[in-house]
């Protein structure tokens, strides 16, 4: 028996097996618990699901396949304007940084090989908070206002941590790599206007089939709401065209998916439920775009594969987060395992230690890609503050022990403690701000 | 025999570019080694900023995307 390996499957079955034998069923808060985690995740899959992440996963695939990293890398390289350098690391993590995975090693690379540490921590900072699906979610689940707050701040706030990283370390900056910087190849299949019109295309459909119902029963959004689903299926229409016209799918492929989601609407009202129908028709569509696309042998193919991607690597993590969010916090006006009393206590308000203390806890603790907007959400719904929920939301995604200790291994102990300490300050700063401004 | 190297810090696409290279490589039955490169600082030698990258024989041949098999075929041949 080799007990130095054998020693970690056992304290494994061990655990679990110590955990399930003093398993607290009966006890109603855990009960509860329990309840609001299944209640949570059944909620996330009817309402998010499919209108929201799906089209987001379509999203952001194309912009890993069709946005050409090469030309915005070529701002934040060693020869680049460095003032413009700064503009683009704080807004190019939308379009850099869709894989999470991607931050670490090009913020390392910026610093090390190109515009510098300045640039570089605008981009680490800004660049987990600003991807598209993070934006698209937080702005869905806790609301517009906070979606943009949490997109602004990371911004602006990324400009002032990278200027102040640069400013402060300005005696150090070292002697840039010898080594050029290989690119990424540059290919334009399309003009750009083409490429802009699909995204917008895309982000359209993403927005009205999400128009949520406004509570007055008149006005402008209240008309876009009745006429959502028209609006929705002329846009689909446009992207059916689009794909024939510019990705070279061939027509009658695209055309059975379109007559399918049609016949569904037209015909299965007669046994589905008229408020769900959009929804089935919606995510027929989805079924049909993914069917057409994956059997392409050219771009759409890879952007199909690009899509499928991130759709297995972030929904079993967003499964997970929302169980524990969950079970942790409830839904919204319930309560999970921790008691409402002490979250408000905690972060409730705006003070400057409810503020403080959510933007150091998220600085900490490690949110998988996208967990951070199931958690926040429990967490309001307990009693946090608007304010200290933009902490958290600012300071959460950039950092967590675990990168904190490869940043160490990049920079070093003392910009590392700069620039975390950088984060939780403004992070702070922000949530104040937000908190006492809405 | 062709030193074929897959530059990743662990994430899902860096493991994908390794299997697809992997399989590729036993597909066209090429004399290859193929390992993974994980630590950043010995990546950013290489120049590279976007991962996943693969580099054959010392030569960077593509950066930040996992290309298709016939793709990395063509490289390895």
């Amino acid at each position: 028996m080799d007990w130095k390996k054998e020693f970690k499957p056992l304290l494994i079955i061990v655990s679990i097996f110590l955990g399930v034998f003093f398993l607290p069923i009966g006890i109603p808060r855990f009960d509860n618990a329990v309840f609001e985690a299944l209640e949570l995740v059944k909620w996330y899959a009817r309402e998010h699901v499919l209108l929201c992440l799906i089209p987001a996963f379509f999203i952001a695939g194309a912009i890993g396949v069709f946005v050409s990293q090469a030309s915005v890398m070529k701002y934040l390289g060693a020869k680049a304007n460095k003032i413009l350098a700064y503009g683009v690391a704080s807004v190019s993590g939308s379009v850099l940084a869709v894989c999470s995975c991607t931050v670490l090693p090009l913020f390392a690379g910026i610093y090390k090989m190109g515009a510098g540490i300045g640039p570089a921590s605008a981009f680490l900072y800004s660049g987990p908070a600003i991807n598209v699906l993070a934006i698209i979610l937080t702005a869905r689940i806790l609301g517009l206002e906070m979606g943009i707050a949490r997109g602004a701040g990371a911004v602006l706030f990324s400009i002032i941590i990278g200027i102040a990283m640069h400013l402060i370390f300005r005696k150090e900056e070292a002697a840039k790599a010898a080594v050029q910087m290989s690119m990424p190849d540059v290919e334009a299949a399309r003009p750009l206007w083409k490429t802009a019109s699909y995204f917008f295309v895309m982000i359209a459909i993403l927005v009205f089939a999400n128009w949520g119902k406004p509570i007055e029963n008149y006005g402008l959004w209240h008309a876009i709401y009745g006429l959502k689903w028209l609006i929705t299926s002329l846009l689909s229409l446009t992207f059916g065209v689009i794909l024939i016209a510019w990705f070279k799918i061939s027509w009658w492929k695209v055309s059975i998916a379109a007559v399918s989601v049609i016949a569904i609407v037209l015909f299965g009202s007669q046994v589905i439920p008229h408020d769900v129908l959009p929804v089935v028709a919606f995510a027929a569509g989805a079924i049909g775009l993914s069917v057409v696309t994956s059997v392409d042998k050219g771009e759409a193919g890879d952007w199909f594969s690009s899509t499928w991607t991130f759709a297995k690597q972030i929904l079993p993590l967003l499964l997970f987060g929302v169980l524990i969010a969950g079970f942790l916090l409830g839904r919204v006006g319930h309560e999970g395992i921790i008691p409402s009393d002490w979250v408000s206590a905690a972060v409730g308000g705006n003070s400057i230690r409810a503020n403080f203390l959510a933007s150091f806890a998220g600085a900490f603790m490690y949110f998988a890609t996208l967990t951070e907007v199931p958690i926040l959400q429990g967490l309001m719904a307990s009693g946090m503050g608007k304010g200290p929920a933009l902490a958290l939301l600012l300071a959460g995604p950039a950092l967590s022990l675990p990168s904190m200790m490869v940043l160490n291994g990049i920079m070093g102990f003392k910009k590392t403690f700069t620039f975390v300490s950088l984060v939780i300050i403004m992070a702070t700063i922000s949530g104040i701000m937000y908190g006492y401004f809405f | 025999m062709k030193k074929i190297q897959i530059l990743g810090t662990g994430c899902p696409k860096c493991k994908k570019l390794f299997e697809v290279t992997v399989q590729a490589v036993k597909d066209v039955a090429a004399e290859a080694d193929v390992t993974k490169v994980e630590d950043i600082n010995e990546i950013l030698k290489f120049g590279v900023m976007m991962t996943p990258a693969l580099v054959v024989d010392g030569e960077v041949k593509v950066v930040g995307r996992v290309p298709r098999p016939e793709e990395i075929k063509e490289m390895i041949k």
